[in-house]
């Protein structure tokens, strides 16, 4: 961590996670080391250490313990963090339904990674699309600015009494996790307001007994899941709400996506991370060129945005989705499906194709979205000869699956 | 924590109950005993935590309860981590004077949940010395799933994974030794307990809530999987230990002793021959009944035991 001046410190995406955390005075933090995460747990160790961060450190020993231990210090009324990804992610996944059913605000950071076999241990969304019907909210970033301004709304959105949900906040693994950028702080005294203690609705307290972690028979079940599931659709209004706020307080935003060129697009690509950055940078140069093509990049995917999205979408000629995680035998990748789904519900048909990218933390170049863009293009006159679901970059005898 | 006072006798117990009637176990289950006594000992300043098992199933069907007392359950394999969890936000809040209180924090779970699926976690639990007390209620079996062999069915039982035949004798391995696993992470204060021999149960309840991590193991008579008249439970608990079987033990400050010796020791199968899940010994396999009985009599000879009496007591 650099100082260049005050307040705009040189920061890796895990070191701004880790200055977040410090500034939201988390009570309690449950760890467990995998690479590309594991700078977090060291930072934030060494800030405890010192004595600057006064929180209990729960060195458990694996990731499974530490969304429990989490569940269990948020159930008391502590402000709670883990951070993870990949297999660790994986490990997870039983106990990430259960934090989301019994509503904890538990935040968590994930350096997004591939999922082995291979064992890899580069950038991809497979770890976080796993989790997608864990009824978490899910933000995923395009910078290290963008994940310390995320963490810091985290805890205000998932500690929301509209919302009690816990949140994940998707930065890429090494792509932001290990690239050290110059980092806007808030000061100590911005965060503390901006983030009030509040007593929880709930709590284990034994002034007042509760029981938590029923069992829910067929009585009870379906609407116990319906209200998480309509409090996670629900909390768009406060991301967007908290998102606002911190605006109007120190000057910065990202909306629940963000349009880069789209006003009168007639070809885009949707997608989300770090490799958007590079899509901006395809269509400043094709524009250029003079053709007509913009980005949207998704930062919020759960609770995802449907409406808004169809109406950003529907006067495009083309639509193409980059994603960077695969729905083996599916139809085609998770947030492909959802725009889809998304295009059929507001009787927009417009043509589309799934670009498979970066899996494993193969490059995408600004090259590579060009060739999206131009693939696009042919499919807009009804002249592409490649199949909807299409793989960029990849090694195949199949030469017309590949870009 | 200086008002706490360590309880030995059934009569030093507060009348108010952190745990209700009117819960789903099993007519004969001797789970309940065990949490009315910790709570009364804690004076309801408890939080427990359960993992999923038949106690876990049995008292929180909701919209009813029958906790008193705040209670957590999150998973199967995990109950020390939440634990654990629960703990240092207590530890945490305090010191920031969020919060006043700062209650006992208790685990009560299953075998399963101990020997087999929440080893690992109860083990980084007691290796982070976590303030927590672990108590094992063990029925020697999964009962919530139906009665399968779990870590700690022992020798020669059956159950529905390990049903005898020609080729079977019931489950073939020793049970886990729960009690050395705790001892061996240098816990604070470990313990053998009996339904059996109540006094010596409140009072290592009493200490294991103070000197923690600590551990105790709880032998569970359960009618229903070890097949046996439900009005035995206290009997087959008593036997367990007057057999020599179920060494009534603590371990505290560094040493383990033995808290209830056995001046008349009793042959093992006056408690097996109670229990249907170990006729098929009697009928094809009196050789693992034989084995059964040295076993009792190592253990009998390590803890300074009786040599056998032919009588029941
Ligand atoms: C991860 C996982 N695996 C399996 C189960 C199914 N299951 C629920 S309770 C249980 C057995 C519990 O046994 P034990 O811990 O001995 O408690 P008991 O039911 O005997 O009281 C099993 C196998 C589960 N709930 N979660
Ligand atoms: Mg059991």
């Amino acid at each position: 961590m650099k100082v260049i001046q005050k307040n705009r410190l040189a920061l890796s995406g895990n070191e701004a996670v880790a200055y977040a955390v410090k500034q939201a005075k988390v009570d309690v933090t449950a760890v467990y080391p995998i690479t590309p995460s594991t700078a977090v747990s060291e930072k934030i160790s060494e800030y405890v250490a010192k004595g600057e961060l006064d929180g209990e450190l729960l060195l458990v020993e694996s990731e499974h313990s530490a969304l429990s231990a989490c569940i269990g210090a948020a159930a008391v009324g502590a402000r709670v963090f883990t951070v993870t990804c990949s297999q660790g992610l994986l490990l997870m996944h039983e106990i990430l339904y259960i934090a989301s059913a019994l509503r904890v605000p538990v935040v968590m950071a994930v350096a997004n990674r591939s999922i082995s076999a291979p064992l890899n241990i580069w950038c991809d969304h497979s770890d976080a699309m796993d989790q997608r019907d864990t009824n978490w909210i899910m933000i995923f970033v395009l910078s290290v600015q963008e994940v310390y301004d995320r963490m810091i709304q985290a805890f205000r959105i998932a500690e929301d009494f509209r919302v009690r949900l816990p949140i994940m906040v998707n930065y890429d693994g090494f792509t932001l996790s290990h690239t050290y950028s110059p980092v806007d702080v808030l000061s100590d005294e911005e965060v503390s307001p901006f983030l009030p203690r509040r007593e929880p609705p709930f709590k284990l307290d034994p002034k007042n007994p509760i029981t938590l972690g029923a069992v829910g028979n067929p009585d009870y079940y379906m609407e116990a899941k319906v209200q998480a599931s309509k409090a996670l659709t629900d909390s768009l209004l406060v991301i967007d709400e908290v998102d606002k706020e911190f605006e109007k307080k120190f000057g910065r935003s990202y909306g629940i996506y963000r349009k880069f060129m789209m006003e009168d697009a007639e070809i885009a690509i949707v997608g989300m991370g770090s490799a958007m950055g590079t899509a901006k940078e395809a269509v400043r140069r094709l524009r250029k060129e003079g053709k007509k093509v913009g980005a949207l990049i998704l930062n919020i995917y759960r609770p995802f945005a449907y409406e808004m999205l169809a109406k950003e979408l529907k006067d495009l000629k083309a639509l193409g989705v980059m994603e960077r995680a695969l729905s083996p035998g599916g139809v085609s990748s998770p947030l492909m499906s959802d725009l889809l789904s998304t295009l059929y519900l507001n009787s927009i048909n417009i043509p589309t194709m799934n670009f498979i990218a970066g899996l494993g933390g193969r490059d995408i170049t600004i090259d590579d979205f060009r060739k999206m863009f131009s693939e696009l293009e042919l499919l807009e006159k009804g002249k592409s000869k490649r199949p909807y679901l299409t793989y960029v970059g990849l090694r195949s005898e199949e030469r017309e699956m590949v870009l | 924590m200086s008002k706490f006072k360590l309880i030995s006798t059934i009569k030093e117990l507060p009348i108010e109950e952190g745990f209700s009637p009117g819960h789903g176990l099993c007519a004969g289950c001797t789970i309940p005993t065990i949490i009315r006594m910790v709570t009364k000992i804690a004076k309801g300043n408890i939080i427990v935590v359960s993992p999923t098992g038949c106690l876990e199933v049995s008292t929180s069907v909701y919209p009813t309860t029958a906790w008193k007392i705040p209670w957590i359950h999150v998973a199967f394999e995990n109950a020390a981590a939440v634990a654990s969890g629960v703990k240092s936000a207590f530890s945490v809040l305090k010191r920031k004077g969020m919060i006043v209180d700062d209650p006992f924090v208790v685990v009560i779970g299953g075998d399963g949940g101990t020997a087999d699926i929440g080893i690992q976690a109860m083990s980084g639990m007691f290796e982070r010395q976590d303030k927590v007390t672990y108590i094992c209620y063990d029925n020697e079996a999964y009962m919530n799933t139906g009665i399968q062999r779990s870590g700690a069915t022992p020798y020669g039982a059956w159950t529905t994974t390990t049903p005898f035949g020609v080729k079977s004798i019931g489950k073939a391995v020793l049970k886990k030794d729960l009690f050395s696993i705790a001892i061996a992470h240098k816990v604070k204060y470990a313990a053998t307990v009996s339904i059996g021999y109540v006094n010596d149960m409140l009072k290592k309840l009493s200490k294991a809530l103070i000197n923690t991590p600590s551990f105790i193991h709880y032998l569970q008579p359960c009618p229903t999987g070890w097949r046996f008249d439900p009005a035995l439970s206290v009997k087959i608990g008593k036997l367990a230990v007057q057999t020599g079987l179920w060494p009534l033990l603590e371990y505290e400050n560094g040493k383990v002793k033995v808290t209830v010796s056995l001046t008349k020791r009793l042959p093992v199968t006056e408690y097996l021959k109670h229990q249907g899940r170990f006729k098929h010994l009697f009928k094809k396999y009196p050789q693992i009944i034989e084995e059964l009985q040295s076993h009792a009599d190592e253990l009998a000879e390590e803890y300074g035991f009786s040599p056998l009496v032919s009588t029941p007591i």
